[in-house]
């Protein structure tokens, strides 16, 4: 378990940030009763009411999503009436799948930075408004990626398959993941697929390119989630455990699929995480993180990147996964709200994550708490094997 | 990546990707829409806070960052506030050009609505009366466009 | 606010269509430039800010395009989707957080897609956008709205565009620099009205960038730093019908906002030259009220007393503006670098002498639904 006097490494002159509550909606495949600007407006009513503030207390906003999911160009000025920011500064960043945790990284540096003192951070997707594949298409080099190898699978379909070759993982393996994900999501009100599967399930469900299978990957969702930070100083005004953001780093490295060395790793999780724990000073992650948010697409994800974040050696993935070391109760809980698997709003999933891991360390995470949380890891995962990496706790750095 | 390109030629590469779309309009857009199609009626909300009636309606005051649950119906008439005559042609416009877009505040509603205004050109400009021209039950579908445009009266 | 400064600059010439350029290989000469501008080297910068648009740049995550040619391997990177002056605000955040620097760089090549249907996609799809407004057509409302309520004529917006685009021909990297006459703006074609063609700014293809350093790393670089003295963005009601379009009142407020930051109580008096964001000749003097420069209703009135010529009190836009160079998303940085560059005394023949404080302006969403004002200055 986390150690309460760790020395916190870093140059941080800045000022010092905590997430001071969270809202989001309960996740569906489709939520014909709202636009997307009401949806968005339901996940910050609920993370003002979280935290007892009013609109009028915020001092900023961020916004997010994958534009080509709604086909709204320029989503913060459409946004403004749901998103609260009447009157104020609202900015857009976007970044693929990491989008939710960049949003994150953007409020975090608002409030650091010292011009702002509360910010929300906004993450939403209404998936069922488009054609999900064709949309993602979009993503790659219209000459030399987008006609041969694109789409979400494709990638990770290699990338499963260099790992198994390598180390001899199984899909049974890796069903496991996905069946813990899918276990946990039953204590989480607010998740999307919310019926227990089995590694029978799994292995039986379609396989979409080998070898992954349709239960093995995420679904798509549509849903909103919004996080309030703030400032040293009235961040312990607004909450009695606020919690406090000790290191983020990201790597977005590739850009074309082909340069991807998939026998190499999650480099980007491996370089970005590598930062993070010297940043907060951890260096026995399994150890000392309490509970991992990790944004896990699909199952073998749960295998391989937990071994890019330290907690086990390479190729250890498939065992620690098995001795349950990542299920509620074991040494490093690991998606108590269902993670991506069990919900995924892209614009908000990795928000999900960093805010999921931010209620673990409040204390407020209800029926999917998990015991005496003073660290927490929240990670993003998008575009061309790209990572974030955020760390949370309890201690004031 | 700075090689000069004098000995070739740059090619280009067409491509076009259709994504389809449905956006949803959610409850308190349907309402409006549905009754624009089943009755030819307006209908906006009001904010009980500020007092603001929303055309369209919303299902939040953006100011007050509270619901509206408040419909009212607005009068198919207004004045135009604001206006511009559209002279380029491009493919998505709903009428042929000449042809104008309005902000029209209509009696009743403390906001303008955005549409189109087809004829009498000449006759267009700011607090100029207008009336909503319906298209016929049959070609309504819950659309902005069921309402064919405004007409100066 | 500790003190951080733009040490780097760097921008394309704008024009049409870069047809042998790529993003990439636009925001890799960017990033080089702006090395180069600036003297340090790729390890002195500690993280990245892209700006780009999916819609543009018809790619979801366009990002994942430019990262690699920004020098950002291994690095912290982020991206802003949105003008480069609110890129450039959340860089200039990052150093305020704790970084040593921040690069951010923004592309555009509106020559690869449709601007109209782009700018379509900012409308609202279930009320507005299937009525076909685009960009240029609802900015036409706000025209009408601006000359209805001050009885403003449409010669007063002609004479912004003959000024600006003849400042453009002593500015290299423009696209339109252009020799005219208000009678060749009223005669040219009526687009949607008021807005006639020459009223409009071009599409360009473009890229630029800028480095933003903490004082430490200011000292390091080797241009003379501009110091950034006050910044402020602010957003006002998104559908058309529910603002009052002759009043920019989140320019307004964000303008104000700035000017406290930087300490300024007489804006007029205090700046030397302004850049704003003109992309229709209306803009210019509808901004310059909502910058508190003169007083609502009078903005056309500051040409109209030559106090915006090169030779006035305060010229404005002496670059040519937007007015005469469009590249989406860049124009907004590009306001920044042309305000940095008169604080330098590198602006060459479009120097305005003596400049020691700047204001550049950008705008985000529909009729400038958005403003972002940066504040520079000569000291510290």
């Amino acid at each position: 378990m986390g150690s309460k006097h760790r020395e916190i490494r870093g140059k941080n002159m800045a000022r010092r940030v905590a997430i001071v509550g969270m809202g989001q909606t309960d996740h569906r495949s489709h939520r014909p009763d709202v636009n997307g600007r009401e949806m968005i407006y339901e996940a910050v009513k609920r993370a003002l009411d979280d935290c007892e503030l009013s609109i009028h207390d915020i001092d900023a906003v961020i916004i997010g999503n994958m534009d080509h999911f709604e086909s709204i160009n320029y989503v913060d000025t459409w946004s403004v009436e749901g998103s609260g920011a009447f009157m104020k500064p609202i900015m857009k960043v976007t970044t693929g799948g990491t989008t939710g945790s960049s949003i994150a990284i953007a409020a975090y540096y608002h409030v650091a930075s010292g011009l702002f003192d509360k910010v929300l951070a906004i993450g939403w997707e209404k998936n069922s408004e488009s054609d999900t594949t064709a949309a993602i298409i979009t993503c790659s080099d219209p000459v030399w990626d987008r006609f041969s190898y694109s789409g979400a699978i494709p990638s990770l379909a290699t990338e499963a398959s260099a790992y198994m070759k390598q180390y001899g993982a199984t899909q049974e393996d890796a069903a496991r993941v996905a069946v813990r994900d899918r276990t946990h999501a039953l204590s989480n009100p607010h998740a999307h697929l919310r019926r227990p599967i089995t590694i029978e399930d799994v292995m039986a469900s379609p396989m979409l390119a080998h070898p992954i299978k349709l239960l093995d990957v995420c679904p798509r969702s549509d849903g909103a989630a919004a996080v309030v930070f703030a400032a040293d100083g009235a961040a312990q005004k607004i909450a009695p455990r606020p919690a406090w953001i000790r290191a983020c780093a990201v790597r977005h490295t590739y850009t074309w699929f082909g340069d991807v060395d998939y026998n190499a790793g999650l480099v980007s999780l491996q370089r970005a995480s590598a930062e993070a724990y010297q940043r907060a000073g951890i260096r026995n992650p399994a150890d000392e993180i309490d509970v991992a948010e990790l944004y896990l697409p699909y199952s073998y994800a749960g295998l391989k990147w937990i071994e890019d974040l330290g907690f086990c050696g390479p190729g250890e993935g498939p065992g620690f996964i098995q001795d349950g070391h990542t299920d509620m109760g074991g040494k490093i809980p690991v998606n108590p709200s269902g993670g991506v698997i069990s919900t995924n709003c892209i614009g908000a999933t990795a928000l999900l994550r960093v805010g999921e891991a931010a209620i673990q360390v409040m204390g407020k995470a209800g029926q999917r708490q998990v015991p005496d949380v003073e660290v927490a890891l929240a990670t993003g995962f998008g575009g061309c094997f790209w990572s974030d990496v955020l760390i949370l706790g309890t201690t004031r750095p | 990546m700075t090689v000069k390109l004098n000995q070739v030629e740059p090619l280009t590469l067409q491509g076009q990707i259709a994504v389809p779309y449905t956006w949803w309009a959610g409850e308190v857009g349907s309402r409006f829409l549905i009754a624009l199609r089943d009755e030819a009626k307006i209908i906006g909300n009001r904010c009980t806070r500020c007092n603001t009636v929303y055309v369209p309606p919303r299902k939040n005051c953006g100011s007050c960052f509270e619901d509206i649950d408040q419909f009212v119906e607005v009068s198919n008439e207004g004045i135009v506030s604001a206006h511009t005559v559209v002279r380029f042609k491009y493919p998505l416009q709903p009428a042929n050009t000449p042809f104008a877009y309005a902000l029209i505040h209509l009696d009743g509603a403390d906001v303008s609505l955005a549409h189109i205004i087809k004829g009498d050109l000449d006759k267009l400009k700011n607090g100029v009366r207008v009336r909503a021209r319906f298209k016929d039950r049959s070609e309504r579908t819950g659309h902005i466009l069921d309402i064919d445009s405004f007409q100066i009266i | 606010m500790d003190n951080i400064a733009i040490v780097g600059v760097a921008q394309t010439k704008y024009e049409r269509r870069k047809k042998d350029k790529t993003y990439y290989d636009l925001v890799f000469e960017m990033t080089k430039g702006v090395l180069e501008d600036s003297g340090l080297t790729l390890e002195d910068i500690d993280n990245v800010i892209t700006v780009s648009n999916d819609f543009l740049d018809g790619r979801t995550i366009s990002s994942m395009a430019v990262g690699e040619a920004a020098g950002a391997w291994d690095k912290n990177i982020s991206t802003v989707e949105g003008d480069g002056t609110f890129g450039a605000f959340y860089g200039a955040m990052r150093v305020l957080g704790g970084f040593n620097t921040t690069l951010v760089v923004a592309h555009s090549k509106g020559s690869e897609g449709d601007v109209k249907y782009i700018t379509n996609g900012m409308f609202d799809p279930i009320f507005q956008r299937l009525l076909g407004l685009e960009a240029i057509s609802a900015s036409a409302l706000q025209a009408n709205a601006y000359m209805d309520r001050y009885g403003v004529r449409e010669e007063g917006f002609a004479q912004v565009s003959v000024k600006n685009h003849a400042n453009a021909r002593n500015n290299p990297y423009a696209h339109l620099p252009m020799e005219l006459t208000i009678d060749d703006v009223m005669r040219s074609q009526k687009i949607s009205d008021p807005i006639k063609l020459l009223d409009c700014s071009p599409v360009s293809d473009g890229a630029a960038a800028i480095i933003i350093a903490n004082e430490a790393h200011a000292r390091k670089a080797k241009t003379k730093p501009v110091w950034i003295k006050g910044i402020a963005h602010c957003a006002e009601e998104y559908f058309l019908g529910d603002r009052d379009l002759a009043n920019p009142k989140s320019l307004r407020e964000a303008a104000r906002r700035a000017y406290a930051m930087a300490g300024i109580a007489d804006p007029f008096h205090s700046l030397d030259v302004v850049e704003l964001y003109d992309a229709f000749s209306y803009m210019e003097p509808l901004w310059l009220e909502g910058l508190g420069l003169c007083n609502p209703g009078d903005g056309p009135k500051l040409l109209d007393d030559g106090i915006t010529t090169m030779s006035g009190a305060l010229p404005v836009n002496p670059s040519g503006g937007v007015l005469s160079s469009h590249a989406l998303l860049v124009a907004g940085l590009a306001r920044i670098i042309e305000a940095v560059l008169q604080l330098r005394g590198e602006a060459e023949n479009r120097q305005v002498e003596r400049a020691r404080t700047a204001l550049a302006h950008g705008i985000n969403g529909p009729c400038g639904q958005s403003h972002c004002v940066w504040v520079l200055s000569t000291g510290k």
